[in-house]
């Protein structure tokens, strides 16, 4: 058996008393790990500077500029001086929990990362068929190390931010879920592969065929991973850092490359389920997909990286604009305008489905591939792109403004009359009497 | 009337069928003295309900150096940099209402060139006293960015103030009489590049903030309260005026040359927290145009003096004297017992902060944790002033 790419390259280096199955599943892979794993790390390492050197240009700042050339050095510099610092727990905490609290959501925000699919060919360094539930279920796991560290550390800040988290899970969760099924209907598999295989079978981004569940995911993802304006469990001007407020050292920077990790992987499925994963379409892919199998592989690693940095750097982005939502009107979004949303968006992709299969009399604008369906040509895309963007959109905002249209915070201008009316009733009254 | 044994078991049963499964009791939550966003060693003390605040209770001190009593003990030109240091944020202002009380009880008149430039100047204090609320207003509600644009446009005014008086922040603006020296080389260029320069800065933050749907969610119908409970707590500025009360001292009993200066009083008409931004955002805009009208009567009266005929020993005659002025967060009092030596025999301070303070468990009580933070953050306190 000959395998093309390294692997093969490994192979035919390593002496032949090792077993193929060894070298194929046990030593490429482990090698995989490890270069994922540095290359995912060191990108979170300077995402921490990333983050400074955005919010500084959002505020007219320069940033870190002292250690290394334009302050390139600084995340070496933090990850020191947090490793070095006293590590303190707190006397009333539950020490055991405490301890394994961090290690939880580190380790839940790692794990996802065998399954991100990182470019084309030899680069996945496996394909699950249940990817995307695993990764689902992973980032929960996540949210209970928040949730552990909060309760453990037997104060009252961090308790109040642990509430917060899992109630803040509970309610995206189940949006972020009901979001990634409208893909799936097009791609019919949960596999990270098979769902890129899908979008570049049918050249289209599915964020042409789902833009209501690219919004909801987005904002799902912002919320999931506790970024502003969804940053609540951590909300540094109300609980003075929330869930982390015992913790010091090592064990805080566990938390901080927890969340950092998330968020490689959140912005990594949105770009895998949405963005076309590592396709980067046109003439030249397809040239180099058919004859210069590695190059294409490294290209499109680098593509796939390019993407999920566009989408990062949208998380800092909103960061430093917007204010913070309140507790309940995190609720509010989550349970009355995205899930009711989200399902509405299934709901219609299924009605596009029903009329696309059947109403062209003989020529159905959507074909069955086997493994996923297609919407080929341009009239057919056009129906899907056009029913999607104007149709779903539309129907989405009516339905949502007809069951929030009693909320309080609908309509804030109204808000302000009504509040004005009621004075000068009262003010009216108190001069009757 | 006696109890019987049927009572008590219908007391018993009644104990029984009240009490829950699960105990819950309110928690009671210590917000400060050390808190992000108590604006100082503010310590709130917040019983709560999940995250529903049922009651509330303030604890001040953390700062009191007795500035009142030290008073007793300086002579009047010594006291001044005192005033600086209450409430620091507003240093100029602070130091005009007790040169303005001295003068007062002294029965000087401060001329007329002097009354322009202590104008200019409490006005763009007013200006950095807001951009700072509006600053830390925003951080408390999660929006870090405007903190940082409003420090830029604070910057520009504290360089004038540092080429003025030597200082930034605790200024020691005036002496009891006027000033001790003319504006310096330059000075009506600086302040008119920054009144061009600040009104497009202005509208920078009104499109960030003023339709923005977070913005709003957290502002609008928060922290309500009423024009009667306003008058009744004793709130003055822009809390006050957030509430459509029209009390403002520059217009109801004016000092200096406010009488010639054409501005307008914002209003609000809700009283809640929106309604205390938008006041606030209108101020600074119209201490601008103060500033403008006052540097074209300055022009008027160049070279004339600026320091009115004062004695080498300051003595007041025997009196007492109340006096009140427009500070940025409200009404900045000083009561003056002079006893006819060279020290007063009493100072006390109405600090606007100290009594804006007062509303915040009327305004707290049924808000979120969250809200406490924005309620504190619109009531613009400075723990100096309220601590002394």
């Amino acid at each position: 058996m000959q395998i093309a790419g390294p692997a093969g390259w490994l192979r035919s280096v390593l002496p032949q008393s090792i077993s193929d199955s060894v070298v194929y599943d046990v030593i490429w892979p482990l090698i995989q790990i490890a270069v994922a794993l540095f290359i995912v790390m060191t990108l979170v390492a300077y995402l921490t500077l990333a983050e400074r050197k955005i919010s500084a240009w959002i505020q007219s700042r320069m940033g870190p500029m002292r250690v290394g050339p334009w302050g390139l050095l600084q995340p070496a510099a933090d990850g020191l001086k947090l490793l070095i610092k006293e590590d303190i727990i707190p006397l009333l905490a539950d020490k055991a929990v405490f301890t394994i609290a961090p290690i939880v959501s580190m380790v839940a925000a790692i794990t996802v990362l065998v399954i991100i699919p990182y470019g084309a060919g030899w680069a996945p360094i496996t394909d699950v068929n249940i990817a995307l539930l695993f990764i689902l279920a992973f980032s929960s796991v996540g949210t209970l190390g928040i949730i552990l560290g909060g309760w453990a550390s037997n104060s009252k800040y961090p308790l109040l931010g642990a509430l917060r988290s899992s109630a803040q899970m509970i309610s995206y969760e189940v949006a972020m879920g009901l979001a990634l099924i409208g893909p799936l209907m097009w791609s019919k598999t949960l596999s990270m592969v098979g769902i890129v295989n899908a979008q570049n079978g049918d050249h289209i981004w599915y964020v042409f065929y789902q833009p209501l569940g690219f919004l909801i995911y987005f904002v799902c993802a912002l919320a999931e991973t506790n970024r502003a304006p969804f940053d609540l469990p951590e909300a540094e001007s109300e609980l003075t850092g929330g869930f982390h407020t015992e913790y010091s050292g090592f064990r805080f920077s566990l938390y901080f490359i927890a969340e950092y990790a998330a968020m490689f992987t959140v912005s990594a499925i949105a770009v895998t389920v949405f963005l076309g994963g590592w396709d980067f379409g046109g003439l030249i892919g397809h040239f180099l997909a058919n004859t210069h199998q590695n190059v294409y592989t490294v290209i499109s690693i680098i593509v796939f990286f390019g993407k999920v940095l566009l989408l990062l750097w949208a998380f800092m982005w909103f960061r430093w604009t917007f204010p913070r939502y309140r507790y309940d009107q995190l609720m509010d979004v989550g349970w009355k305008w995205l899930i009711p949303a989200s399902l509405a968006n299934i709901v219609l992709t299924g009605v596009w489905f029903v009329i696309g299969i059947s109403i062209p009399d003989g020529k159905p604008f959507l074909k069955n591939y086997g493994t996923y369906i297609a919407a080929p040509g341009f009239p057919a895309k056009a129906y899907v792109i056009g029913s999607a963007f104007l149709v779903t959109i539309t129907l989405t905002a009516i339905l949502l403004s007809s069951i929030n249209k009693h909320s309080r915070d609908f309509n804030l201008r109204t808000q302000r009359q009504l509040q004005l009316q009621k004075r000068a009733e009262r003010l009216a009254e108190a001069g009757n009497m | 009337m006696s109890i019987t044994e049927k009572d008590i078991l219908k007391i018993a049963e009644a104990r029984t069928r009240i009490e829950p499964m699960f105990d819950t009791q309110e928690m009671t939550l210590n917000m400060g003295p050390q808190h992000p966003s108590t604006h100082g060693v503010l310590r709130v003390v917040l019983k709560l309900d999940g995250e529903t605040v049922i009651d509330l209770d303030c604890d001040i001190g953390y700062l009191h150096r007795g500035v009142e009593k030290i008073a007793e003990n300086r002579t009047y030109p010594m006291i001044a940099p005192y005033h600086d240091r209450t409430d620091y944020i507003a240093a100029v202002s602070n130091g005009l209402c007790w040169v303005e009380t001295v003068e007062k009880v002294m029965g000087l008149e401060v001329p007329k060139r002097a009354q322009y430039i202590r104008i200019i100047l409490t006005e763009l204090n007013r200006i950095t006293s807001h951009l700072l609320w509006l600053g830390t207003h925003c951080i408390d509600l999660g929006a870090f960015t405007i903190f940082l644009y409003a420090f830029r446009e604070r910057e520009e005014i504290l360089k004038i103030f540092e080429n003025y008086f030597g200082a930034r922040l605790t200024t020691h603006a005036f002496r009891i009489g006027g000033f001790w020296w003319d504006t310096y080389p330059g000075f009506e260029e600086q302040v008119k590049f920054f009144c061009d320069y600040f009104p497009e800065k202005i509208k920078e933050y009104e499109i960030i903030l003023n339709e923005n749907r977070i913005w709003l969610q957290r502002t609008v119908g928060i922290g309500l309260i009423s024009p009667e409970d306003a008058v009744d707590i004793g709130l003055t500025g822009p809390p006050l005026r957030g509430s459509g009360v029209n009390y403002d001292i520059r217009k109801a009993m004016p000092y200096e040359a406010y009488e010639e200066m054409d501005f307008i009083v914002p209003l609000g008409k809700a009283g809640d927290t929106y309604d205390r931004f938008l006041v606030r955002m209108e101020e600074m805009k119209q201490s601008r145009n103060i500033v403008l009208q006052a540097l074209d009567k300055l022009k008027e009266t160049e070279g004339q003096p600026v320091i009115a005929k004062v004695p080498k020993v300051i003595k007041p005659p025997i009196g007492e004297v109340y006096h009140s002025i427009e500070g940025p967060k409200g009404e900045l009092g000083i009561f003056l017992v002079s006893d006819g030596t060279n020290k007063p025999s009493r100072m006390r301070i109405r600090p606007p902060s100290f009594i804006n303070l007062q509303a915040l468990r009327q305004m707290c009580i049924g808000h979120l944790v969250a809200d406490v933070v924005a309620i504190i953050g619109t009531l613009d306190i400075v723990l100096g002033e309220i601590d002394r």
